[in-house]
């Protein structure tokens, strides 16, 4: 099928993009440009889960891409608030 | 083909255009507050695009309002995260990295220390 | 009165997602609402104001489009200094001064600054905001207060 096709494409530059943000993530001199990297990667799993539902045609696959950007966006709050403060209070 | 395809397809890959950009940004700029640049603005505008090419090929129903709320939902937390790491850099006194090869040069004589004085040695030499 | 909205939202918000309307799914809906409505019914709205709850809203959508053209022409600047051979960036920390009345004025207007063209916000508050420019250019679009007067127009009053 075609459509299928888009989205696979789709899927898989953006799986490219996450290798290149990796580099970043493990590179990076810093711990900040670690959790830079780490929130970048973060959003464009999110878009690929929702490009994998609608490969395998299984909606289900949003409310994991809802629960991760959720997810993502409190670990990176955690990470930099527990190197800020040493803890979680 | 149908119109509603092409459509989807157009979205998409401008969408994963500005992601790749996004991606190649955060690799290539030297600084760490350019760095944040792409991941407040490409990202966010690149998933918008990209849902939105799926929230058109899948017409209007719940599957649409779910993707609609990712959408709104990063829309908000993207740049709030990229300010929030800003923040933190910059509360923790993060500097530029030539700034930080300097200070580095002056306390420690590493091999990584010459090799970084020999590129600024050959830079002005090309430049005159 | 903000118990009953929050516990309202909530519900329409697990409707939305679940998609059942099985009586046990709708009865698990309504305990958790409640609870969380419970817990946290000051979160949300805390004083509520209807009147100018809603003109509020009503300018926000029309700040809108403005802010979707301004992060489309961020993106193209973005793409302009990604794709450069030389990447011509000069780097600069701005300090701005300001004077919002609501907490709300000062989220949209760090959010805007993020994703208004080459600046990011490094630190937001009612008074001042410290502001990282990618390049002089950009930095006197924000300087010319055009962005801060129309969040202001928002806020009213």
């Amino acid at each position: 099928m075609s459509d299928a096709l888009i989205f696979e494409i789709a899927a898989i530059v953006i799986l490219l993009a996450v290798f290149l943000v990796l580099y970043r993530t493990i590179v990076g001199p810093r711990l900040y440009d670690r959790a830079l990297g780490a929130n970048v990667m973060g959003t464009k799993t999110v878009v690929l889960l929702a490009l994998i539902g609608f490969i395998y045609a299984r909606p289900d696959f949003l409310d994991i891409a809802l629960v991760y950007a959720l997810i993502n966006f409190i670990a990176t709050l955690a990470i930099l608030k527990y190197r800020e403060t040493w803890g979680l209070d | 083909m149908e119109i509603k395809t092409i459509i989807t397809a157009i979205l998409l890959a401008v969408g994963c255009f500005f992601m790749v950009v996004a991606a190649i940004g955060v690799v290539r700029f030297p600084d760490f507050f350019a760095r944040l640049h792409p991941c407040g603005k490409g990202d966010t505008l690149g998933q918008a695009l990209v849902i939105l090419g799926l929230m058109v090929y899948e017409g209007f129903t719940l599957v649409s309002v779910k993707l609609l709320i990712i959408m709104l939902f990063i829309f908000l937390a993207n740049p709030t995260s990229a300010h929030f790491i800003a923040k933190a850099g910059y509360v923790a006194g993060v500097k530029s990295v030539d700034e930080e090869l300097e200070e580095e040069c002056a306390h420690a004589s590493s091999l990584a220390c010459g090799s970084s004085t020999d590129k600024k040695v050959s830079g002005v030499d090309s430049a005159s | 009165m903000s118990f009953i909205l929050t516990f309202l939202l909530m519900f329409a918000f697990w409707m939305l997602l679940s998609g059942h309307f099985d009586f046990i799914l709708v009865t698990l809906g309504v305990i958790s609402s409640l609870l969380v409505a419970y817990w946290s019914h000051d979160l949300i709205f805390g004083k509520v104001n209807f009147g100018q709850g809603l003109m509020r809203i009503l300018r926000l959508i029309r700040y809108l489009p403005w802010l979707l053209w301004q992060i489309v022409l961020a993106n193209f600047h973005l793409v302009y200094l990604t794709l450069h051979p030389k990447m011509p960036i000069e780097p600069a920390f701005l300090t701005i001064k300001t004077d919002f009345k609501t907490d709300m004025g000062v989220a949209i207007f760090a959010n805007s600054i993020t994703l208004t063209p080459g600046t990011v916000t490094l630190e937001a508050g009612r008074k001042q905001f410290v502001v990282h420019a990618i390049s002089k250019y950009t930095a006197e679009g924000l300087l010319s207060g055009d962005m801060e007067a129309r969040v202001k127009e928002i806020e009213g009053q």
